[in-house]
């Protein structure tokens, strides 16, 4: 159906029996992407970013309980059998993940297991197949293609291999790519060579990207709109400009705060954090998630219900705050 | 590649030297070459022609180099017992042995692999309930007893209580008298011995196997192969195998010792004429040369073991190659 | 925390909750019962802690048990056993297993309960001296040349490499015939044979260890060698000494029935199960075939508790260990 959101998550929730208790990893995200649309998915580790992600692709343990909808161009994914899902995985739902060195099998060669992402899905003829593997390497910026290809992961330094990770992500064109920390594990000046492959990607296949990090600095400039979670939670969703210029919960908020800036004057000025530590995810304080390290916290409010995102304003973008309306009365009343 | 091998192989040869002397020496003083004659008429003056014969009366270090540079030309010397040549006494043994140990190798590699690979698939399945218990009871039972027992059970009682021409599986020998090559024959005959060699070693190295796989199967990468669209099986057997095998490749080296102790056992149950016998046999009459000869064949195969080992390994893990 | 104007105070949870609330977390260990009771660790703690972990493996738990039971009827046999030792009656009806003789009786009208519990004692005996011997003096060499390395570490490194080529038989064979073969010689021999693969295996964990960063960090604050050996890395190998110990006796009690099965252990008029098992090697087939099955029987049961009690171990001092 043509009217169909690309991909579309409805009240998304995750739990895991432990020996400890259920941990929700996941509670009640939901979210739409619409064509060579990027969103960014922004929260501390452990809010559950990683973890809707491969519920998507069906990569979840088997003991993971997943309740809510996942549609692919309308298409219910979370029914699928492991086999259904195989055709979509790859070719038009596509991973890359947070760490090269191990996500890549140590004894086959690179140039084999990008075509090895090919060959999954069609055939082709071998010097067809080779000089496709050879031309998405270029792509994706690695010079020498032709003898990289033939060389294993420990020989490709850390840069090069989140590339190869890329090129194998996106050899079948997928209408969604989803790059769960790309850049986490690199440098900061390998950082932004990644981030720069990956535009030149998103020009050149004109997928939808889900880019998900902790760090807001890789968001800035590449997100058409953003998410932010905490605790397995949505706190936040609408376009970069709303969330990163009138951010409307205090989590948001406090993230934007702790990034040290050099537009800034640093006299004397400590980097602002967050205090307190993220709460275990089995035992959640009642009501709002971010309740016990959250500077405007007040009680009888945000100890009672659970907090849903809520429309603020017009357009699409919603905040789960109790107190968003009080909180930022000021900044509401200008826009 | 070439200088990897010669340079393991040189490093060997000091250790070979001082072992060979050590051992001369223990047995030296431990057995008397001459105790068989104690019984003949005029004992004392034939112990005294063999003692001179024997080179017993100069000093042992003397009494090794002798013997270690007959040794290194091929000259292995005679048997104090049998007056063999012990060349061929122990390359006849090692045929034996041999035969035992490739089949042994095999059979135990190949089920404790695919053991190890279901286990780790279908964990907690019944089948990995019963194979684990299986193992334990393999790694504590003692193999000698588990022989017996195979003979008594398998072979012996069928045939009595069916009242059967011949039992059903042999227990003497590799063949029976008359027979050779490979046939029913030589396979009644292989089963028994050749499952007491490998029972040990099946139970350890299906553990290890399903312990190999299960790290592997919660490896990153296998994560990225199920997100290509892979169908299962190719993910488990082909990016998920290759890897965990290494660590067994790596364990079947540190184990051959092992295997080569538990066919003393066996072919001294068996009754096969292998190595293991032969040096049971020398070890009771203090038959230096032989066992001597017997103890350096054996380091040379355990070196050679361990070299085909690292080779292997090298073939499978592309990281460990030497360049 | 900053807390805004009507806020509620955390609830503050008593002293004696905090021990059992880390009691029930899997993964607590030193370090943690430091942040959260903010006072010196309480090393008591830290046993009940291991001993809980240890009592929820159920196998661990009953094979202790049945340990015990076994420990106590051997070593007690002279008030649990039903006639006096070795007593032999040629006249005796050979039967099997019934109401008079539990084990039935052998070949020279000795009640083999009898016989069995007296055997166990010496099995038992020198399985677990050599066990507890080679575990420490292995622990010791490994710890001390992994640490100190150097010349120290290569002098062991090339002594055990010595003893990797000359087979472990061929040494007990010949120590034993040198040296006598009385039960305390043979324990010292076993151990002295077993303790290398220990030393070996004990040094590379503790060349790893003393990379890791806390030896770092206590070198650096001025701790001498011996001090960081005591108080740092051998509480971390505590548990693997104590698993590697079980694993010691299990593996000696087998090696020990081996070499008497074969005749080079235990010699009449003693006896062990091993040796049992070798002198009724001529029953298979015969009616006297429950001869062969008791002694393997306890040899099989002991071990596997053993090892049981060994994983049961391994458990409550690393839970996190995948086995």
């Amino acid at each position: 159906m043509a009217d169909d959101p690309l991909l579309e998550l409805t009240n998304l929730s995750v739990k895991f029996p432990t020996d400890d208790g259920i941990v929700h990893a996941v509670d009640n995200v939901s979210y739409s992407l619409a064509e060579g649309e990027t969103l960014g998915i922004v929260g501390e580790s452990g809010s559950g970013k990683s973890v809707t992600s491969l519920a998507i692709l069906g990569l979840l343990p088997k003991r993971a309980q997943i309740t809510g909808s996942v549609r692919f161009r309308g298409r219910e994914l979370l029914t699928l059998s492991d086999k259904e899902m195989q055709p979509l995985r790859g070719k038009n739902i596509a991973m890359i993940f947070q760490d090269a060195l191990t996500s890549l099998n140590p004894v086959f060669r690179v140039g084999d297991q990008i075509a090895e992402s090919i060959t999954a899905h069609r055939t082709l003829g071998k010097d067809q197949l080779s000089e496709r593997v050879i031309d998405l390497l270029e792509l994706v910026g690695i010079p020498n293609p032709k003898e990289r290809a033939n060389q294993y992961p420990h020989e490709f330094s850390g840069g090069m291999r989140q590339r190869a990770m890329i090129a194998m992500s996106i050899a079948n064109e997928p209408d969604v790519l989803i790059a769960d920390e790309p850049t986490t594990a690199l440098d900061v000046t390998i950082q932004a060579q990644v981030l720069e492959v990956m535009d030149r990607v998103k020009d050149r296949t004109s997928s939808a990207i889900v880019l998900i990090t902790h760090d807001l600095g890789v968001i800035a400039g590449v997100a058409d709109r953003v998410l932010v979670m905490y605790a397995g939670r949505p706190v936040e969703i609408g376009t970069a400009d709303e969330i990163f210029y009138k951010p409307r919960h205090p989590y948001a908020e406090g993230l934007l705060a702790s990034l040290p800036r050099l537009d800034r004057r640093s006299g004397g000025e400590r980097l602002h954090r967050i205090k307190g530590q993220p709460p275990s995810l089995v035992l959640l304080p009642p009501g709002c998630a971010f309740n016990p390290r959250c500077p405007h916290a007040k009680h009888n409010i945000c100890d009672g219900p659970r907090p849903e995102l809520v429309s603020i304003g017009r357009g699409e973008h919603k905040s789960a705050c109790l107190r968003v309306n009080e909180i930022y009365a000021d900044e509401m009343a200008v826009s | 590649m070439l200088k990897f091998v010669l340079r393991r192989i040189l490093f060997s040869i000091p250790i070979l030297i001082i072992s060979s002397l050590l051992v001369f020496w223990g047995i030296r003083l431990a057995f008397d070459p001459t105790a068989r004659y104690r019984q003949s008429r005029d004992a004392a003056r034939v112990i005294a022609e063999k003692r001179k014969e024997f080179g017993l009366d100069r000093p042992i270090l003397a009494q090794w180099w002798s013997w270690a540079t007959k040794f290194v030309r091929g000259d292995w010397g005679v048997s104090y017992t049998t007056d063999d040549h012990v060349t061929s006494m122990v390359s006849r043994a090692l045929g034996f042995t041999m035969q035992l140990i490739f089949w042994g190798m095999l059979i135990s590699l190949v089920v404790a692999v695919f053991v190890g690979v279901y286990s780790a698939v279908r964990q907690y399945s019944f089948g990995d309930v019963l194979f684990t218990s299986l193992s334990y009871l393999g790694v504590a039972m003692p193999p000698f007893w588990f022989a017996l027992l195979l003979i008594q059970f398998t072979s012996v009682w069928p045939k009595t209580h069916w009242d059967l021409d011949r039992p059903i599986f042999f227990f003497v020998g590799l063949h029976s008298s008359g027979q050779s090559g490979i046939n029913m024959d030589y396979v009644r005959h292989l089963v028994l011995p050749v499952l007491t060699l490998s029972v040990q070693s099946i139970a350890v190295w299906s553990r290890f196997q399903r312990a190999s796989m299960l790290d592997v199967l919660s490896a990153d990468y296998i994560r990225t192969a199920r997100a290509k669209g892979l169908p299962r099986r190719k993910v488990i057997l082909k990016h998920g195998l290759r890897n965990a095998l290494l660590p067994l490749v790596s364990q079947t080296a540190v184990d051959s010792a092992a295997l080569f102790g538990g066919l003393v056992i066996t072919e001294q149950i068996f009754s096969i004429p292998g190595m293991g016998r032969l040096f049971l046999a020398a070890l009771q009459n203090g038959d230096v040369n032989v066992l001597l000869a017997w103890m350096l064949t054996g380091a040379v195969f355990v070196i050679l073991f361990n070299l085909i080992a690292d080779i292997v390994y090298g073939l499978l893990d592309p990281r460990i190659r030497v360049q | 925390m900053t807390l805004s104007d009507e806020e509620t105070a955390p609830e503050l949870i008593p002293i004696d909750k905090i021990e059992e609330i880390i009691e029930e977390m899997p993964e607590a260990d030193e370090g943690d019962l430091e942040l959260v009771a903010g006072a010196e660790p309480v090393a008591r703690s830290q046993f009940r802690l291991v001993t809980r972990r240890f009592f929820r493996h159920k196998a661990a738990v009953i094979s202790l048990f049945f340990l015990t039971v076994v420990l106590v009827m051997c070593f007690g046999a002279s008030w649990v056993a039903p006639f006096p030792r070795n007593k032999i009656d040629l006249l005796a009806e050979i039967v099997g297993p019934g109401r008079d003789h539990l084990f039935g009786v052998d070949q020279l009208g000795r009640d083999y309960f009898t016989e069995i519990l007296y055997a166990g004692q010496v099995s038992l005996k020198i399985g677990i001296a050599v066990g507890l011997i080679s575990t420490v003096i292995g622990f010791a060499a490994g710890a001390i040349a992994g640490y100190f390395g150097g010349a120290i570490d290569n002098a062991l490194m090339r002594f055990t490499d010595l003893f990797l080529l000359i087979p472990g038989l061929a040494i007990l064979a010949v120590a034993l015939k040198y040296f006598g073969y009385k039960d305390l010689t043979i324990i010292l021999v076993l151990a002295g044979v077993a303790w290398m693969s220990v030393a070996r295996v004990v040094r590379s964990q503790v060349l790893s260890l003393r990379e890791k960063e806390f030896v770092e960090a206590a070198r650096a604050s001025g701790a001498s060698s011996r001090r960081i050996i005591l108080r740092h890395i051998l509480p971390n190998m505590l548990g693997p000494i104590m698993v590697n110990a079980t694993l010691g006796i299990a593996a000696a009690i087998i090696v020990e029935a081996t070499l008497s099965f074969l005749g080079f252990g235990i010699q009449p008029p003693k006896s062990s199960w091993g040796k049992m098992l070798s002198d009724a090697e001529g029953q298979i087939g015969g009616k006297s075939a429950y001869l062969l099955y008791f002694p393997g029987l306890m040899l099989l049961i002991v071990v596997l508790c053993v090892n049981f009690i060994g994983d049961g171990l391994r458990d409550a001092f690393d839970p996190q260990a995948k086995h």
